[in-house]
């Protein structure tokens, strides 16, 4: 919203402050000010008041005059015009030899063979509207030679307040509002405003109104005949301009005018079209033309302002085609009305139209205002057009008030609050410029919130806090440490195993961790050949991609590994986030957190990319958990799964995951040549699994036996089943076995295992080594295993 | 002194002479000094000697053993010496500016801001907490104050789920469930609530450069009695200083959120120009960073915690906006694109 400076200050005296300093302060302490200020006027100067005097008809130039003006002074000044409403007679804003207009600065200049000694201005090259039809006339009765300066309000400083900061202060969207923060950051006083005394009007007729609806909240109407002002004073005119407004004709801009001066928006109906006002819904939709020439369409729940039956405005929104004002209307109905604020705010939506009413009664305008702001109506109504005649007394049916509000609080509230010393005279004071009324006893604080504040602002003692603290100024707030008693941070679990793993798959594996969507990219995906899985679905997508929430990270790491495949050979991504497994008993979603990990490789075989991901599931286990993983065969239940060698992930004998290849299909799509596999775990069930403590072996002062065997082991025999074989002997003096050596042929799988025994309280015998190990071969050879050599 | 010994002399020193590696030098100390060297062999064959001749004889040849030994075990210095001087000639000079092997892996930029961020409140005693992304209407806006015709809850801003769920707009949408959760502590142990929460949040938006669906906020409570205006002040002002690793100037204006009161906007001096105005802080000298206030009285009261006993301030961080600035990221996009050729670049940055 854009705000001037003139306007404000026509409410209190803020002489002798430094006024970009004050709207500096306002956006510390009310709402936020944009940060360019215009300095209207600034480059305006020497500009007069000048008549026509005589004009001629440039002899080589169909478009150009030749113009004697007056500006008061003894000889006329000759003058080439371009414009074309010239005419003697006319009075028009004339820019002397040496004056500024914008960046041109008036010199005598030759056009076509005659020299102008000077300009004649129209209001656009003035910034004073947008109109460039032709010079300015000027119908104000004043001297020539006069600077318009002097007459018109050229100069003023216009900044601009985020409308954003305003949605909880309905009584800031109009100058008064504003300039009561004003007043209370300047600490002057505030002007009453001028008003016309509506109750000499009692003893004329009522308007004939109704309100049929309880969302109109208030609706005050009067009725003024003999109308005779067509055009808008300049002053208003300008106004309206610097305040981003067109002027449109003279009741029009008065409303528009209060709008801007009150915040109320107002509307004046022909009073031929409008007789007989009911506020009201209808049973069925239609169309209804707004004076905007749109025909849009109502339904039942739109609110109307209607003329008996016939529509003629969208209550709070934009009044009709047919009741609007024009060329020969003299006389007017003014609507003062206050409306739902939620129901203007969802027809709008509705209709896709937003308006600077609607956006006004969207806040909860104060329905006390509807009456005061007929009066200024009629105050400013008069003043600039004397004749004018009410012919109705105030019409007013107030439908619903908002109660009153009594606010108790103490010093020693504040004081908790605040955490700093704010004294009680400032306080009162502060309170009462905004409008408050304060009584202090003691230090017990009654407040009486004003009727512009209860609409939604301040209702509790909690938002005085706020009143008192934002004039007081935060940046005088002094900043201290609390006091609160100090207790040790404890991490959960998994916080603590999720920044464990990144660190690990990070400088560990070399792994990038990724972040992505937690819904399905239904085009990405098809790409590979993978379709969305059914899934909860986002009842309000707006990009008809992603409709589905996606149930495992993997399919959106094989986009991403498709979108990299260029970045390198070889890589590894990862991420932690979070799928939604479908809906529970209660139809909540089964939200989980995963970890995904996915290898890609054009240089290394399936096989080793496959262990190198196990070997990194393992290192997790192991360096998180102190844990061994175990895992299960697992038969594919996605699309993307490549059916042989996807498992289950085991954890403390629960599945936590999956490690498998992606899907061949699934593999070509992304990449001819590369081989990629992918690990997906539940990071709650992994943090869950026993964390299990490190305990002490202390090496033996002893030697160790070392003894190897190599095994041919039949297919299908999995190393789990050899490791039951030793294990399976509970030797405690079989302290580590390892894996030294492997040799596969088409048809033999071997490998060769070091057995390390050794005990802490003795050197070893060959001999009971050698008993432990027939034991070993034994249970190895009953699996089919055969044992190669020593 | 008897020939032998001299003549065996001389014969040490041609033979060490002519030697010019360790192994030949170990032949020839056994051959002198070994068992059955000849030096030894000289001392054995005294025994045969006359008593008188004894003593000289005993002394001459001990005389060469002692000159023996150590002209080999100065040999062998010398010998060894060459050795290495061979050996670090032998060695290639390599090129040291030749290119890195840097296979190294990458946080996302999020995960650095973040673990920054839960560093400095870890250290002043803010627990971190987790929550869901899949929320409920109670949590994201009627626990927090949002009444149910706030223009927040409207359709295009909010993604909602085909159960009545939502995906969480703001990451206040845990604070009732913290406050829930550490209330009983405060209320009958006096523990402060101290909990930090950051989480990605999703808005109903078209994205471009500086939008995004999806980002990341980090939210923070603080409970207690007596928690101020000045205290919240104070903790933002920390924050950020630790955060850009200097003095941060900091200002608070009025800002509106249901869920506070009262509620603030904090700006930031900015970055980049110091304040003195530049295109990123579109001239103002201020950048907007995160908004912050003391908690409602209705949102403490759903929590279950009296507001007339308690007070407490909470904050909105934006993790993503906090990562662009501090890495220079451009486009908001980057972050959720999976990109590598963007990600890498974050190896560490504690």
């Amino acid at each position: 919203m854009l705000l001037s400076m003139n306007w404000i200050k026509d409410f209190v005296d803020l002489s002798g402050l430094d006024l970009v300093e004050l709207i500096h302060r306002f956006s510390l302490s009310t709402a936020e000010v944009e940060n360019e200020i215009y300095f209207k006027g600034k480059d305006i100067s020497g500009i007069v008041v000048a008549e026509i005097k005589s004009v001629e008809e440039h002899p080589k130039s169909r478009k150009l005059h030749l113009l004697k003006v007056d500006i008061g002074s003894d000889e006329l000044i000759d003058v080439v015009c371009g414009a074309p409403n010239v005419r003697v007679g006319m009075k028009t804003a004339f820019a002397k030899v040496g004056a500024q207009v914008g960046e041109i600065t008036i010199a005598p200049r030759e056009l076509a063979g005659y020299t102008s000694n000077g300009m004649c201005c129209g209001e656009s090259e003035i910034g004073i509207s947008d109109d460039n039809s032709g010079i300015m006339e000027i119908t104000d009765d004043v001297p020539l030679g006069t600077d318009i300066k002097t007459i018109y309000d050229v100069d003023d400083i216009i900044f601009e307040v985020d409308n954003k900061s305003l949605t909880n202060r309905p009584d800031l969207w109009g100058h008064y509002g504003i300039a009561r923060e004003f007043a209370a950051l300047a600490g002057r006083q505030l002007k009453p405003l001028e008003v016309d005394e509506l109750s000499v009007y009692n003893d004329l007729p009522p308007v004939d109104m109704k309100i049929e609806d309880k969302l109109c909240k208030r609706y005050s109407t009067i009725k003024v005949e003999n109308i005779k002002r067509n055009i808008s004073p300049v002053n208003i005119r300008i106004r309206l301009y610097y305040c981003g407004m067109r002027a449109i004709n003279f009741l029009a801009d008065l409303t528009n005018y209060l709008m801007l001066e009150m915040g109320q928006p107002m509307h004046a109906f022909d009073a031929r079209k409008v007789e007989q006002i009911r506020i009201k819904r209808f049973d069925t939709g239609f169309t209804f033309r707004t004076l905007d020439g749109v025909d849009r369409n109502i339904d039942e729940n739109t609110l109307m302002i209607c003329n008996n039956n016939t529509p003629v405005a969208i209550a709070g929104i934009m009044g009709g085609l047919d009741s609007e004002i024009v060329e020969d209307t003299t006389t007017l109905t003014l609507e003062s009305a206050t409306f739902d604020a939620a129901s203007v705010r969802k027809s709008t939506v509705r209709l896709s139209h937003r308006t600077d009413a609607s956006m006004r009664y969207e806040k909860s305008l104060d329905p006390e205002m509807t009456v005061p702001a007929i009066g200024r109506f009629l105050y400013l109504l008069k003043k600039y057009d004397s004749d004018v005649q009410v012919v109705s007394s105030l019409t007013d049916e107030y439908a619903e008030k908002f109660p009153s509000v009594t606010l108790h609080f103490d010093q020693a509230f504040v004081d908790k609050y605040t955490g700093i010393k704010i004294d009680s005279d400032t306080i009162v004071k502060t309170l009462t410029g905004l409008g408050f009324d304060v009584t202090l006893n003691n230090c017990d604080y009654t407040v009486e919130v004003p009727s512009w504040r209860i609409t939604k602002d301040v209702t509790m003692k909690a938002d005085i806090i706020e009143e008192i603290t934002r004039i007081y100024g935060y940046d005088n707030f002094e900043v201290n440490t609390t006091r609160s008693p100090l207790y040790p941070v404890r991490m959960t679990t998994v916080k603590n195993n999720e920044e464990k793993i990144k660190d690990l798959l990070v400088k560990k594996f070399n792994l990038h961790e990724v972040h992505s969507y937690v819904w399905a990219y239904k085009d990405e995906l098809k790409e590979l050949g993978i379709p969305v899985e059914n899934n909860v679905r986002l009842a309000n997508a707006t990009n008809p991609n992603i409709e589905v929430l996606r149930n495992s990270i993997i399919p959106t790491q094989l986009c991403q590994v498709k979108s990299n495949v260029s970045y390198a050979p070889s890589f590894g991504i990862f991420e932690i986030g979070r799928v939604v497994n479908g809906l529970d008993k209660n139809n909540l979603c089964i939200e989980n957190k995963m970890l995904a990990v996915t290898l890609f490789s054009k240089t290394d075989n399936i096989k080793n990319l496959y262990f190198r991901l196990r070997d990194i599931l393992a290192a997790i286990a192991a360096d998180v958990k102190h844990s061994e993983l175990e895992f299960a065969p697992c038969h594919p239940e996605h699309s993307y799964e490549h059916p042989v060698n996807l498992n289950y992930v085991i954890l403390d004998g629960k599945v936590i995951g999956k490690i498998g290849i992606a899907h061949p299909i699934v593999s070509k799509n992304i990449d001819k040549k590369g081989n990629v596999v992918f690990a997906e775990i539940d990071i709650n069930l992994f943090a869950s699994a026993c964390d299990n403590a490190i305990i002490y072996d202390e090496p033996s002062k002893y030697p160790s036996i070392e003894y190897d065997l190599s095994m041919d082991i039949p297919q299908d025999v999995y190393f789990d089943t050899l490791k039951a074989c030793w294990k399976q002997e509970g030797s405690r003096l079989l302290k580590s076995v390892c894996v030294v050596d492997t040799y596969d042929t088409e048809t033999v799988h071997r490998i060769t295992v070091r057995f390390e025994f050794s005990s802490c309280e003795r050197t070893l015998s060959s001999v009971e080594v050698q008993e432990i190990i027939d034991k070993i071969t034994a249970n190895l050879a009953a699996k089919g295993v055969t044992i190669q050599s020593r | 002194m008897d020939n032998k010994i001299l003549e065996l002399k001389d014969e040490i020193e041609k033979r060490l002479a002519k030697i010019s590696d360790l192994a030949d030098l170990d032949n020839a100390r056994i051959s002198y000094l070994g068992k059955k060297g000849s030096i030894t062999a000289l001392l054995k064959g005294m025994k045969d000697l006359a008593a008188d001749q004894k003593k000289a004889f005993g002394a001459d040849v001990n005389q060469l053993k002692t000159f023996a030994a150590e002209r080999i075990e100065q040999k062998n210095k010398e010998l060894k010496e060459k050795q290495i001087e061979m050996e670090i000639k032998a060695m290639p000079k390599f090129d040291i500016s030749s290119p890195a092997n840097l296979d190294t892996g990458s946080y996302h930029p999020i995960t650095l801001v973040q673990r920054q961020c839960e560093t400095i409140f870890k250290s002043m005693g803010f627990n971190v907490e987790d929550y869901a992304e899949v929320v409920t209407d109670y949590e994201c806006f009627e626990s927090l104050n949002i009444p149910k015709h706030h223009p927040a809850r409207d359709m295009q801003d909010t993604y909602y789920l085909e159960n009545g769920q939502l995906l969480k707009s703001q990451t206040s949408a845990a604070q009732n469930a913290i406050l829930r959760k550490y209330g009983p502590a405060l209320i009958n142990d006096g523990v402060p609530i101290k909990a930090i929460f950051p989480g990605r949040c999703f808005r109903n938006e078209a994205t471009d450069a500086c939008h995004e669906n999806t980002f990341f906020q980090m939210e923070g409570v603080m409970v207690d009695k007596d928690i101020s205006i000045s205290n919240l002040i104070y903790f933002m002002k920390t924050m950020l200083s630790e955060v850009f690793q200097k003095d941060i100037k900091v200002r608070l204006r009025p800002g509106f959120f249901p869920f506070v009161e009262p509620g603030f906007e904090l700006d930031i001096s900015c970055l980049i120009c110091g304040g003195t105005g530049c295109p990123s802080c579109k001239h103002s000298g201020w950048l907007e960073l995160c908004p912050c206030g003391m908690i409602h009285p209705n949102v403490l009261r759903e929590g279950g915690i009296d507001p007339d006993q308690y007070t407490g301030f909470a904050f909105g961080l934006g993790l993503t906006r906090l990562a662009m600035m501090k890495y220079g990221i451009k486009d908001i996009r980057d972050l959720n694109s999976g990109s590598l050729k963007s990600l890498s670049q974050f190896t560490d940055d504690e």
